[in-house]
């Protein structure tokens, strides 16, 4: 065999076969590039305008590589610029967001973890139906609860503030991370509840010492999914608050409803980057636990 | 006194009845098997007693106390899961300690405890690992020390050996056995391989369709199956069943492969009203080849001619297809003195072993 190897000549199948391959591979690469490109350009250009001097953007165009390079757009739409009468720019909106998505974030995936652990480990008669019926929260567009939100965050007291909004997302949010959870736990065994309930553990004992130290994979599912949606959701936002209390989305959309003078793209694109800035942080962060979650099961 | 004990057990799930009506007993330190077909019940019988399976109706006593309604963690019961249920996230100790803790046991007497067992089982030095980090014995050992270390009075095994290969489930089935001895422990055990029951259990109770078939030591089980399900299920290969005839009080005939009658001598008169035609039950070990040697060592064998099919030599023993009639049964052989293929041999069977059951009712006469 070694020496069938050894003496072979130069085989023209073989070089045409590297040939094509590397074509292939040139092509592929190439259409992934040209569409990475496409949908990279619209951030780069923020970037850059968010860089960029105002006065190089009203000369060469919003499109255009920067000529000039300053952070001051940052900090003004950080801290100082002013819409409608207040010059206090991003800051309270961002932290509004930051108050809001974090308790938002946190309970609703709790509560997703603990309905989870009912649906797939104490089943009772019509828990399906419950669960299937929690399932329905998932296909529904949120526009369809605005009017019996807005009736019940008057009749609590909660309209235009972030506590109003952390109940809506705390609400909203439970169909998905029951999801998430009950599918994951489902794949526990369950002799190993029945081995515990043996062992003298209770039901929430059984939740803290087994159920929960197997779950981190789909709690940072949950987490990641729930924090990136809650921070980009917009619409609860405009409607329900106003302001000072508005989150950092519907702050945005003030921004550039702001006033009579000419449009500051630099401040705006800053602005939009400050908004855009923690999803995209989670994205680079937990996105490969994000996929491992989802597609790893409870026990290796 | 009785460590279990259960009186007319009913489970059903909507209409369909899983278990009809279990009766059972074993007494302190007793080794019981439940053994049957997938499907027959054992295992929601044992969930039952663990209290993991609600009761529909009958009772289930362990030791003096009605257990009923009592939770799992109150009835004294310790359990090997056929899975091993060892919870994941936890190293060995922790496996083991977790029913201590959550019974508040002291620290002190949890350590104590974590020493005994793992000396018992010789798992010392597995005790920092999780269970992703052990072997298939490994955790079998380990899951037999979480139970090992209650000291309840009942432990219950469901199929604790059939995800092991085939070599192991024979060391730890020899090892349960001898832990069995020194621990002294009434025990339940769950199994479908009739193997194990045997050479396990004190008594062993053969489940079929949601009853107890019989519940006898397995020397009652084998020799005398009380009908053709227990007979069947239990030995392997499993026991032949051969159509006959009555053609006096204890003599029978059967049809031989060249279609002539061939009478048989019964070791023992039948009962008055047993039925025409019988069905007889010869175990393969109590078919031989027929000598005069034999026949004055066992003067109950009776003989006829049989045809030769198929020779399966195992290497300890070897295993014949013969021609009856239209029915194919096996014999077991000693590989020096087997048959072989296309021969015709005079059967030897030993009509003292045998058993006659009623066709109708499956039962034995």
């Amino acid at each position: 065999m070694a020496d069938i190897a050894l003496n072979a000549r130069h085989d023209p199948e073989a070089a045409a076969a590297t040939r094509r391959y590397f074509w292939n591979r040139f092509l592929i690469y190439a259409v992934l590039t040209l569409f990475a490109v496409i949908y990279l350009a619209p951030l780069l250009v923020v970037v850059f305008n968010s860089l960029r001097e105002q006065s190089d953007i009203a000369r060469n165009g919003l499109i255009s590589l920067p000529r000039s390079f300053r952070l001051d757009a940052w900090a003004e739409a950080w801290g100082t610029y002013c819409v409608s009468g207040t010059c206090e720019g991003m800051k309270r909106n961002f932290f509004n967001s930051l108050w809001m998505t974090i308790p938002a974030t946190l309970i609703s995936t709790l509560l997703g973890a603990m309905n989870g652990y009912v649906l797939s480990k104490w089943r009772f008669k019509g828990s399906e139906i419950l669960f299937n019926l929690m399932l329905l929260g998932v296909f529904m567009p949120g526009q369809i609860s605005l009017m019996p939100w807005a009736f019940l965050l008057g009749k609590l007291g909660l309209t235009n503030s972030t506590y109003g909004l952390v109940l809506i997302h705390v609400v909203q949010g439970i169909s998905f991370t029951t999801l998430f959870c009950r599918n994951f736990y489902v794949s526990i065994p369950d002799d190993l509840i029945k081995a515990a309930r043996i062992d003298g553990a209770g039901f929430w004992r059984i939740f803290r010492k087994i159920i929960l130290p197997l779950s981190p994979p789909i709690l940072i599912v949950t987490v990641i999914w729930q924090f990136t949606g809650i921070w980009n959701e917009y619409l609860f936002g405009v409607v329900f608050t106003s302001g000072q209390q508005q989150p950092i989305t519907a702050a945005l959309v003030a921004l550039t409803a702001g006033g009579t003078t000419a449009r500051a793209y630099d401040v705006m694109s800053a602005a939009v980057l400050i908004g855009a800035l923690p999803p995209l942080l989670i994205y680079l962060f937990g996105g490969k636990y994000f996929v491992r979650g989802l597609t790893q099961g409870a026990i290796k | 006194m009785s460590a279990l004990m259960i009186r007319d057990l009913h489970k059903s799930y909507g209409g369909l009845e899983i278990l009809a009506g279990i009766n059972l007993e074993a007494r302190t330190g007793e080794f019981i098997a439940l053994v049957g077909p997938s499907g027959c019940g054992k295992s929601t019988l044992l969930a039952m007693i663990a209290g993991l399976e609600t009761v529909t109706s009958g009772e289930i006593w362990i030791g003096d106390r009605l257990v009923n309604s009592v939770q799992p963690k109150d009835r004294d019961i310790a359990m090997v899961f056929q899975s091993y249920a060892l919870y994941p996230t936890m190293t060995v100790r922790q496996n083991i300690t977790f029913g201590m803790e959550s019974r508040g046991v002291p620290k002190a007497e949890q350590a104590e405890a974590v020493k005994r067992v793992a000396a018992l089982l010789q798992i010392e030095q597995l005790l920092k690992r999780k269970p992703g980090q052990l072997s298939g014995g490994q955790r079998q050992r380990v899951a037999m020390g979480r139970a090992l270390v209650r000291d309840p009075k009942l432990f219950l095994f469901d199929e604790p050996l059939s995800n092991l290969d085939a070599k192991l489930r024979v060391d730890m089935r020899t090892e349960i056995k001898k832990l069995h001895h020194r621990v002294g422990k009434t025990t339940v055990y769950v199994t479908h391989d009739q193997v194990e029951a045997m050479t396990l259990a004190s008594r062993i109770a053969v489940m079929n369709q949601g009853s107890v078939q019989q519940f006898d030591t397995p020397k009652r089980i084998y020799d005398r199956p009380t009908n053709m399900f227990v007979a069947g299920f239990m030995g392997s290969p499993a026991m032949n069943f051969i159509p006959a005839r009555l053609t006096g009080s204890t003599s029978i005939s059967v049809r031989a492969a060249d279609g002539s009658d061939a009478a048989l001598a019964l070791a023992a008169p039948l009962p008055a009203g047993a039925p025409k035609d019988v069905v007889l039950g010869v175990r393969p070990e109590h078919i031989y080849r027929f000598t005069t040697d034999l026949k004055s060592r066992k003067p109950a064998v009776e003989s006829m001619q049989a045809p030769v099919e198929l020779v399966e030599p195992t290497g300890a023993e070897t295993l014949a297809v013969l021609r009856l009639g239209d029915l194919e049964i096996t014999g077991r052989f000693e590989p020096d003195d087997a048959p072989v293929m296309g021969e015709t041999i005079t059967l030897g069977i030993d009509m003292s072993r045998a058993c006659l059951f009623d066709p109708a009712t499956k039962a034995l006469l």
